[in-house]
């Protein structure tokens, strides 16, 4: 027992020292002198020599923390408490955020990059004017395909997932509205759609996806596809980009009838106290050699149209992540719905999980 | 005891009992009672017991978490039984609750590398001639991780109570005339049916809410009440419903408890 308690004493003493050091090691970074930045961003979602390049130029210190879902990201600016300069919410959660007032307009006079983004890619329905939001990567949904099983070129439509050709082939992701978002698409409507009667028969459609339906699985699906588990898949781009790079057999397409668009964005929550270095930084991030050198880190597509040029050829012109404008064209983006029918969306997800 | 002493035991006890035990449901059971609007409302009671989904999904917990439960029991009983024979038993009991120490996360995860489409589990099938098979993403294989996961906490209570129970009983059966079966059946297996019940008690409501496994797993094809209560708190925010779905699973508690415990009553505890 006496041994225990020591071990566990000495235990104790060890991380507790460490994490003194290491708050030490911070505050003698720029921390001490207040020159510091609050950043909420996704895990990994940054390139981290882009911290330090920042800190160079600047001498503002990055500190990094990081949520893994915008809900969580929005239960943690709501409650308070924090001090976040800049956060990075999803394009929905951008208009649920600024509804709920827990967001500080941009000042355009203090932003220099501001025309180095595409035009496509501001002013979106989330945030006219680009009030409160500069985009900082987009990506749309699409299907992942190995080419072992899956001829290249012929997978190239929604509907076609439902062949009898694909059974027990099929992997989705894990999250409502994009499944259900799927089904709506296929069956021509608006993946925004609040009629109750359409979201019913988009769920009856999903249902006779089941037979199809390996998995419907999270994050694993990277790992899943890349290891060959199942042939297809539906999910994210940037999660499509990954896999890509882990198995070479793997492509990604999206369909040219429409499919969802996504932006991440930054933006400054109401709790933010270091607006020079939140200005510095947005600066910093929008010079096209930094948002390229960050695109290529992520392998995202950046809505920085000239952080674009500067990428190499084979990036460019990849029509997987950065497709074509007809396919764009027909991209739709997610609108922030009402609770009831995120509810309504979640629950005739829920019913079609349980069926298959 | 003097008051002060009473005092001094009570308040931390008192103030933990009330901070982490009470508050928490008392919150949970406060929130069943608010809709989307925040306002006070039974909706979430008549939504759960009027929709089909929910009390399905009621059903297929209830079904998997026994099922884990049946066979948790049927392969600790007698891994405990045995384990108390042997000569090291101290340190095969150490083995058995090793896999405890890792974080269930890891062990998922370990147990989809056996079961992937070139996994441990389907190399063996190919070598012993009966081809590869689709292991992950089954029914069979959520019972089989979430058998695994909970076999310790089954086979500790039934090992303490076989640890408890007097020799002089056992020897007392046998110079009676009792088999071996006779006196595991009317002796050994009655007396340590509280550990079995521990047991129940230890596995039978965690396995009503994993939600882990049913993905990592399950393909999300074993549908649980612990997904509902996740997407009600992650995805809808509707904080409501999910303590509603909360507040059923504390009454199942109590219910399996009670039902484990009333025996137990005559038994000299």
């Amino acid at each position: 027992m006496k041994r225990l308690m020591s071990l566990v004493a000495l235990l104790l003493l060890v991380c507790g020292g460490l994490a003194y050091a290491s708050t030490q090691l911070q505050k003698s970074s720029g921390a001490a002198n207040g020159k510091v930045l609050n950043l909420y961003n996704w895990g990994d979602y940054i390139d981290p020599a882009l911290l330090k390049k920042f800190q160079a130029e600047t001498g503002y210190h990055v500190n990094v923390e990081t949520f893994d879902s915008n809900e969580a990201m929005y239960t943690k600016l709501k409650q308070g408490g924090t001090h976040y300069d800049l956060a990075v919410p999803s394009e929905y959660m951008v208009s649920k955020l600024k509804a709920a007032h827990l967001l500080q307009p941009l000042d355009r006079t203090r932003l220099t990059g501001l025309n180095n983004y595409d035009t496509r890619f501001l002013n979106q329905p989330f945030d006219r004017g680009n009030r409160y939001s500069l985009p900082y990567f987009w990506g749309t949904l699409g299907i992942v395909y190995n080419d072992r099983v899956v001829k290249p070129g012929t997978l190239t439509h929604w509907s076609q997932l439902w062949s009898p050709k694909y059974r027990d082939q099929l992997m989705l992701v894990d999250s409502a509205r994009d499944i259900l978002g799927m089904a709506l698409v296929e069956q021509g409507h608006s993946m925004n759609t609040t009629n109750p009667q359409t979201l019913l028969a988009a769920t009856k459609r999903l249902d006779q996806l089941s037979p199809n339906v390996k998995a419907v699985v999270a994050d694993e699906i990277k790992m899943y596809m890349s290891q060959d588990e199942a042939a297809v898949a539906v999910d994210w781009s940037g999660e499509a980009a990954e896999m890509l790079t882990q198995n070479k057999h793997l492509h990604y397409v999206v369909p040219s009838e429409g499919s969802n668009l996504w932006f991440d964005n930054l933006v400054i929550p109401k709790t933010a106290q270091h607006y020079q270095a939140i200005y510095a930084f947005l600066n910093f991030m929008s010079r096209p050699q930094n948002a390229a050198q960050n695109a290529e880190y992520i392998g995202y597509a950046t809505p920085n149209a000239k952080a674009k040029a500067l990428l190499p050829a084979s990036v460019r012109n990849d029509r997987q992540f950065y497709p074509d404008e007809k396919t764009l064209r027909h991209l739709q983006v997610y609108r922030n719905l009402a609770p009831r029918v995120v509810q309504t969306y979640n629950d005739r997800y829920l019913e079609f999980k349980m069926h298959h | 005891m003097t008051k002060r002493n009473f005092w001094g035991y009570f308040v931390p006890y008192g103030l933990w009992l009330g901070l982490f035990v009470i508050a928490p449901v008392a919150l949970i059971v406060y929130q069943s009672f608010f809709n989307l609007d925040h306002q006070l409302t039974l909706t979430n009671y008549a939504d759960y017991f009027r929709s089909g989904v929910y009390l399905k999904m009621t059903l297929n917990s209830v079904w998997y978490a026994f099922l884990i439960t049946l066979f948790t029991g049927l392969i600790s009983y007698p891994t405990a039984y045995v384990l108390h024979q042997l000569k090291h038993r101290q340190l095969w009991l150490l083995l058995v609750i090793l896999p405890t120490w890792i974080n269930i996360l890891l062990k998922a995860y370990a147990f989809i590398g056996i079961f992937s489409q070139d996994g441990l589990a389907n190399t063996f099938l190919r070598f012993i001639g009966l081809g590869p098979h689709q292991l992950l993403f089954t029914n069979a294989s959520f019972i089989f991780v979430a058998t695994y996961i909970q076999i310790p906490f089954m086979i500790l209570p039934i090992y303490n109570a076989l640890d408890d129970l007097n020799p002089a009983f056992i020897n007392a059966s046998q110079d009676l005339g009792a088999t071996h079966w006779q006196t595991f059946r009317h002796v050994i297996f009655p007396l340590t049916l509280p550990g079995v019940k521990a047991g129940i008690q230890a596995v039978f409501i965690p396995s009503l809410s994993l939600f882990m496994l049913t993905r990592l797993i399950g393909g999300n094809k074993v549908i649980t009440l612990g997904t509902a209560i996740e997407e009600h708190f992650l995805t809808t925010m509707n904080w409501g419903m999910g303590s509603t779905i909360g507040v059923v699973l504390i009454v199942a508690m109590i219910i399996v408890m009670q039902l484990t415990n009333d025996h137990t009553k005559g038994a000299a505890k």
